[in-house]
């Protein structure tokens, strides 16, 4: 194809077409972003939808990107393939600097945008509060004041390879973390031996635990359920083993929950990693070495791995 | 013809060391030739691709079902950390290094590298520091298993207690790996400010030129870091000292800071050579100049500057404070701008081309197809409220693989198939070529895009089992893997057959523009030697209808006659 030269007035077939095609593309964009919920677990916490919204606009806005650029790809797949003995050049444009002003702007105003709308909904989860160092061997909760907005805890989660323990401020300990319905919880992160990572998919958070800090942090499940609790940071041999889950409850079975626990005696909790670890002594400790899993912990309540978790 | 004097700038490199063979031994051999030098490191790195992608098929044989019964959980720990180690350090980075070799003193006119005998010690390190790597896994409790970040204070855990362990080795591979690389970088930015033809301006250089430029930049800068941070890693480890360590006062967290500040701009330290490698080929192969040379080149700088400040999106959820996390939530949606701006002028380029779909090209297409995917889901990850929900899942190892293999990888590829004829001087069979692209495809395809679900799901990355939701796209991602295991087959066919046997390769097979297609295939010792072209025009003149250089008719004649 030659250079033509520049048609007076507009080119009605081509506006017509891209027309189209960008009305097409913005359903489709449309259509995927409504999809997207369906990608994720239940909402169970305030974060949730904030999180779900998000993302639902970013894949919006991505698909839009994605199936415009790859439907240009498509066009010229479609319409400029050479023949096989078609040795002739293609249009040589070698550039466009209005165009390409246009599209160094629009990316540009387009992150511009996204990043304004994100700091907006990242202040609004309210979840996160720095780290603050200890000394090991000083009892780090004494560093740390009570989310004064949060109606239960502070709740001390204690992490390590490969166990989690949830101690209430009553002193009941348990190995499966309950949580009331609709309150602000404010739980107390601490790791005992390397880093863990506080996820609970359903809520949309995750808070590195990190040894020799301890760091408080506050949220509000909004759903009755069975959650899971997994450990994101990946800790060594039995990381995959280190789950626990989150059941929150209405006000009163949380109530009778606590009471009740209260007068269990103190028994070994989930301890996912040892039975792993002992058939592997028992099978003569092959494989590569790894540090022993950390003692079962003390509690009240052991918990049920057996039930089914909601998500 | 006007004789092409000498030009002054231009350094003479030494000849190949005395004694060294001219025949198939010389690429066992301490060879200066920057194109042996090339071809070394690239056939070396194809072997370690091998290695480290049997790594990657046991860890997906292991996770084709929920519970951890393949192997022993420590197994597994071990070996994918040694896949990510092996990959990175022992795949990607030397293949790049193998094509900087290739590519730059021919694309450019330079005779050699500006210091040819480093450049062979800094090869020679890798066989070096690959056998340290792999002899960790002899090593008293296996190799390395913290994963490749290697993070403490698990990485600082030595359970047997011996002072020679797979962290030891791995945390010195590493090292080895960076004074290697900066050996690289000094030599490769070097060559490129110092050694070019008369007459080629930086406007006037290949992108490939500026993109490996932008990429050996960010070296320079960003590798001292992580070395530094990995000499106190091994104190911490070896030597009883407390920086990263709690119980001595140190934070774990200060290892984040100087790992991430080079190893998240060492993605654009891989990813970049590929921009070039896209923007080499797709002009070829559209048979149409690059569409905005000038905004293409220039963005492979503004990369290069923004890469420097993005390090903390890896720490959202470390106990950053929010400022922090806005300002580098900020940083890292910029490099959407620069990447845009090429992805944008790609499209631009095969806009109303004359396409040739052959390998390279398939390669090209379905990279860049892939790479629009993983910048899209890039900037969800930079977004904080997505990233703490889907960071350390599996939607973040689907991202990363559609970057470093469906974007770099591809990008490889291309490039090993388009540049195959003028360096082996042999074609490639075409056939052979399609079928490894379509496996490739449909097998990497497989295997990434189911990952993003289970990302979403929540399900956490590096675990040896799983629970049970997760299963279907686990399975479908398994049997992904093991069809890039099979796509191998063809390339190593096509690759050991065509070199052998395969048809001789013409001086321009592609009617490629460009000073290397100036050149015989394979082009000789010191390239031009003593008759280094003028240049006079931009390059990807396609459609354009002027010469290159002066007199191009001359050096046309002389790459068929040699």
């Amino acid at each position: 194809m030659t250079t033509s030269a520049p048609k007076n007035g507009p080119n009605v077939g081509a506006i017509v077409i891209i027309s189209i095609a960008v009305a097409i593309n913005l359903v489709i964009a449309k259509l995927m972003a409504t999809w997207s919920y369906s990608w994720f677990p239940p909402q169970a916490s305030s974060a949730a939808s904030y999180v779900d919204d998000l993302f639902a606009l970013e894949t919006g806005i991505g698909s839009f990107i994605f199936f415009g650029c790859t439907g240009v790809m498509g066009w010229v797949l479609l319409f400029n393939r050479a023949g096989k003995y078609d040795e002739s050049d293609g249009a040589p444009i070698e550039g466009n600097t209005k165009l390409e002003i246009i599209w160094t702007i629009i990316p540009l105003v387009t992150v511009f945008a996204i990043a304004a709308y994100t700091m907006n909904v990242n202040m609004k989860l309210q979840t996160l509060g720095p780290k603050h160092k200890y000394a090991i061997g000083s009892d780090p909760t004494t560093l740390v004041s009570f989310d004064p907005t949060a109606e239960i805890g502070p709740i001390d989660v204690i992490a390590r390879q490969w166990s989690w323990e949830f101690v209430y401020p009553s002193g009941v300990r348990s190995s499966e973390l309950h949580l009331p319905v609709d309150q602000r919880v404010n739980l107390r992160l601490i790791s005992q031996d390397v880093l863990h990572s506080f996820y609970v998919p359903a809520f949309r958070l995750k808070q590195d635990i990190i040894p020799g800090s301890i760091i408080s942090y506050s949220l509000t499940p909004t759903k009755e359920g069975r959650f899971r609790l997994r450990d994101a940071m990946f800790s060594g041999a039995y990381f995959s083993q280190n789950q626990t889950d989150v059941i929150v409850e209405s006000e009163q079975t949380y109530d009778g929950w606590l009471k009740a626990t209260a007068k269990q005696p103190l028994q070994p909790g989930l301890d996912p990693g040892r039975p792993l670890y002992d058939r592997r002594l028992s099978r003569g400790d092959k494989g590569w070495a790894t540090v022993p899993p950390a003692p079962a912990p003390m509690v009240n309540d052991p918990g049920d791995p057996s039930l089914p978790h909601d998500a | 013809m006007t004789s092409t004097n000498y030009d002054p700038r231009i350094l003479k490199a030494p000849h190949p060391v005395p004694g060294a063979p001219d025949n198939w031994k010389r690429f066992f051999s301490f060879n200066t030739d920057a194109k042996v030098i090339g071809i070394q490191y690239i056939a070396t790195s194809l072997f370690f691709l091998l290695v480290g992608g049997l790594l990657a098929m046991i860890v997906r044989g292991e996770l084709i079902t929920p519970p951890a019964d393949l192997v022993d959980p420590t197994v597994y720990n071990g070996l994918y950390t040694m896949h990510g180690t092996v990959m990175l350090f022992l795949f990607l980075f030397p293949i790049l290094n193998g094509f900087n070799n290739l590519l730059i003193p021919t694309m450019i006119g330079a005779p050699d590298m500006a210091f040819p005998k480093l450049n062979a010690a800094a090869f020679w390190l890798v066989p070096v520091f690959a056998t340290v790597l792999m002899g960790s896994f002899f090593a008293p409790g296996g190799p390395a298993s913290s994963g490749w970040w290697s993070y403490p204070p698990m990485s600082l855990q030595n359970p047997l207690g011996h002072f020679i362990n797979g962290e030891f080795l791995w945390i010195l591979a590493v090292a080895l790996s960076g004074i290697s690389s900066i050996m690289g970088a000094i030599n490769f930015v070097t060559t490129i400010i110092r050694m070019r033809a008369p007459g080629m301006g930086f406007f006037k250089m290949p992108v490939y030129v500026w993109t490996a430029w932008a990429a050996q930049t960010i070296q320079l800068v960003g590798l001292p870091a992580l070395t530094g941070g990995a000499v106190m890693l091994l104190f911490d480890l070896s030597f009883g000292t407390s920086f990263f360590r709690p119980e001595g006062g140190g934070d774990p967290v200060l290892f984040q800071h100087f790992f991430w500040f080079y190893s998240h701009p060492a993605v654009y330290v891989l990813v970049l050579p590929v921009f070039g490698i896209f923007s080499e080929l797709f002009p070829v192969y559209a048979r149409k100049p690059l569409f905005g040379y000038r905004f293409v080149a220039l963005a492979s700088f503004g990369i290069t500057f923004l890469s420097l400040i993005v390090w903390a999106h890896h720490m959202f959820y470390t106990g950053t404070p929010n400022w922090m996390r806005h300002v580098f939530m900020f940083t890292t949606m910029l490099i959407a701008v620069p990447t845009g701006v090429k992805v944008f002028a790609w499209l631009g380029t095969l806009w109303r081309g004359n396409l040739r779909l052959n390998t390279p090209m398939l390669f090209c297409l379905g990279g860049l197809f892939n790479f629009i995917f993983a910048g899209i889901t890039g900037v969800m990850l930079a977004t904080v409220p997505i990233d703490i929900h889907v960071g350390n899942t599996y939607f973040v190892v689907a991202h990363f693989h559609y970057v470093i293999f469906n974007t770099i990888a591809f990008g490889v590829f291309a490039g090993i198939y388009h540049w195959f004829p003028k360096f082996t001087g042999r074609m490639y069979y075409e056939g052979l070529g399609k079928v490894h692209f379509g496996l490739t495809f449909i097998g990497a395809t497989l295997n990434w895009l189911p990952l993003h679900w289970a990302g979403l799901l929540g399900m956490p990355r590096r675990v040896a089992s799983y629970d049970p939701e997760f299963a279907i796209w686990n399975v479908i991602a398994s049997i992904g893997a093991f069809m890039l295991g099979v796509a191998s087959i063809p390339f190593i066919l096509n690759m050991v057959s065509s070199w052998a046997r395969g048809p001789q390769a013409p001086p321009n097979p592609w009617r490629a523009i460009g000073l290397e297609w100036l050149l015989p295939s394979p082009p000789p010792a010191e390239n031009f030697e003593d008759d280094i072209p003028t240049v006079i025009s931009e390059p990807y003149g396609y459609g354009l209808g002027h010469p290159l250089v002066e007199d191009e008719e001359f050096y046309v004649r002389r790459s068929q006659e040699a």
